[in-house]
């Protein structure tokens, strides 16, 4: 993967794969801390503890839980090489909690990459969990949750067109504004 | 203050889309991209874009899905076009330079292409 917003992908359809009815995702750049730090916290079926410790091992792989694959193995890879971390946090019925960090002034740090296209791939997916996103650059942050989103839309689809290019813009400006560091943004 | 485009708006583009709901559930397009680690390693995502821009460009009201790994992870990235009274085709190893091409033969002409496509299933 060339992007950490390849991985963010990954690990949010790790989350609706768990079956998940409500994601957090959090992005958190503190340049004054030098790190990335990327939170991925699901309300989906968990795991054990003899579970989570398979995960980290790529060539353990299941269809039953669909929890595990190489997208675990490859994030914390990812992190690691920059100088960071991934911890996955996981209880049977009550969801997962997966955070990987990142020093950002690493050589090896990957570029964060589109997380607009990230975020959309993930607004169009089959499965509708609701996603609830905060993306802190030092003191600015965009965020967004599809619970308002989805009231507002009283029944129309995410996946509809119309829909669908007023998402795609929206999330491009508010991760592009935030890029440009002038302010706050929100979907409000 | 950054400049966004506010929720109230989509009261508005709500009810643009309630409007062409029905037309587009009779003669409804769905295109499917697998977005599980494989497709996504093997650029899903990218193709999803092509797709979307290319129906912008047309003006095509199509649906855009993305679904987790079916097991062909060596054909990733793989494109589903539904269409009803259509047989569904699955397209294998999709480039988005792949994408003008497969929605001016499949979706404007009709006209499967047979030598990117995996198999069918014919509606019931």
């Amino acid at each position: 993967m060339r992007e950490i917003a390849l991985h963010v992908l990954d690990l949010l359809q790790n989350a609706v794969e768990a079956g998940a009815g409500r994601v957090t995702l959090t992005i958190d750049e503190d340049t004054a801390l030098d790190q990335l730090t990327i939170t991925v916290a699901d309300d989906g079926r968990g795991m054990d503890a003899k579970t989570i410790r398979r995960v980290l091992d790529p060539f353990y792989t299941t269809r039953t839980t669909r929890h595990v694959g190489l997208g675990l193995p490859l994030m914390m890879a990812a992190a690691e090489r920059a100088d960071g971390m991934m911890t996955v946090e996981s209880q049977p019925g009550v969801g997962t909690q997966v955070a990987a960090t990142f020093r950002l002034s690493h050589p090896d740090r990957q570029p964060l990459g589109d997380m607009a296209g990230t975020l959309l791939a993930y607004l169009l997916s089959e499965r509708d969990a609701d996603l609830s996103y905060v993306h802190r650059r030092n003191d600015n942050s965009f965020e967004f949750d599809t619970a308002e989103i989805r009231a507002m839309l009283d029944g129309t689809p995410l996946a509809d067109p119309t829909v669908r290019r007023w998402l795609a813009n929206a999330l491009t400006e508010g991760e592009e504004d935030l890029e440009h560091e002038n302010g706050e943004a929100e979907i409000t | 203050m950054a400049k966004l485009k506010s929720l109230e708006d989509l009261k508005r583009v709500r009810e643009e889309a309630q409007q062409n709901i029905k037309t587009r559930t009779e003669t409804g397009t769905t295109i499917v991209v697998g977005m599980g680690t494989c497709g996504i390693a093997a650029g899903a995502r990218e193709v999803m874009h092509a797709i979307t821009d290319e129906l912008e460009k047309r003006g095509i009201e199509a649906h855009v899905k993305t679904v987790g790994c079916i097991g062909q992870c060596v054909k990733e990235p793989l494109v589903d076009i539904e269409q009803a009274g259509m047989p569904r085709v699955t397209y294998v190893n999709v480039k988005p330079n792949m994408i003008p091409r497969l929605i001016e033969e499949h979706l404007v002409n009709g006209r499967i292409v047979p030598e990117w496509a995996m198999g069918r299933l014919e509606v019931s």
